[in-house]
């Protein structure tokens, strides 16, 4: 599922363009962005505090077992890298 | 008298690194192969510096008038800055993102959060975590998991 600073609406519209079906969460004041410490400030449109790329992947028990931290914004986890971590998941 | 002639380089050069830098964003960026290394949009940047020398090749050997050279100069320089604006973006602003040293770490346990969705449904972790995802598919019965992705943003 993806996380991002924007309002539901926007989210929706990007599900509804872009044909992604899976969870698309809110987080407008950036709080679990701030927990997960991903916080890029100002970084956003008009300056507003947004979520430097990153991904987790959690087992069944919330633990994390696989995680992307990207040095640069235009790089990020290919599907491939992700659903071969999760395939070794056990 | 010089015969006018039509400053095609100068013009194509132009063009092209205007090209070189929209594409990226328009089209090349949307796959990993393209965007990661931007070699397209650099292999359509050296080719617009080549034909922005040839066309001031053309301006200082041939005598054309003043508005000529100026108006042929200042494509050039414009289309220069525009690789300059791009290789800025790609080897330097790109990469100023937050270290993210407080993030949870291989082991640890993701710290719990309640969002709202696209249906304005509050979701919390712990709600996901009761219905992991399935890696191979819904009833391969395979590990199953969250993955979460933060991203910057849609615009």
């Amino acid at each position: 599922m993806a996380i991002s600073a924007d309002e539901p609406e926007i989210s929706a519209d990007l599900c509804k363009k872009a044909g992604y079906t899976y969870t698309f969460l809110s987080d407008p004041s950036a709080d679990a962005i701030r927990r997960y410490d991903l916080l890029h400030p100002g970084a956003g449109v008009g300056g507003h505090d947004i979520a430097r790329p990153a991904e987790f992947l959690l087992d069944s028990s919330g633990v994390v077992r696989w995680v992307n931290l990207t040095e640069d914004l235009r790089v990020r986890a290919t599907p491939e890298e992700m659903l071969k971590a999760a395939k070794a998941l056990r | 008298m010089e015969k006018l002639r039509w400053n095609w380089p100068i013009w194509l050069g132009f063009i092209l690194s205007i090209a070189a830098f929209v594409s990226y964003f328009a089209v090349f960026a949307r796959f990993p192969i393209t965007r990661n290394v931007p070699w397209v949009n650099f292999l359509l940047f050296a080719a617009s510096v080549l034909f922005l020398w040839m066309g001031l090749r053309r301006i200082f050997a041939g005598a054309p008038s003043m508005p000529r050279r100026v108006l042929g100069s200042l494509l050039a320089l414009v289309g220069v800055a525009i690789l300059g604006g791009f290789c800025f973006f790609v080897f330097h602003a790109g990469k100023q993102l937050p270290a993210a040293v407080g993030s949870p770490k291989i082991g640890q346990k993701a710290p719990e959060f309640s969002l709202r969705d696209t249906h304005g449904n509050l979701v919390s972790l712990a709600t996901l975590l009761a219905s992991p995802l399935d890696a191979a598919g819904p009833t391969s019965g395979g590990p199953q998991g969250v993955l979460l992705v933060f991203y910057r943003g849609y615009w």
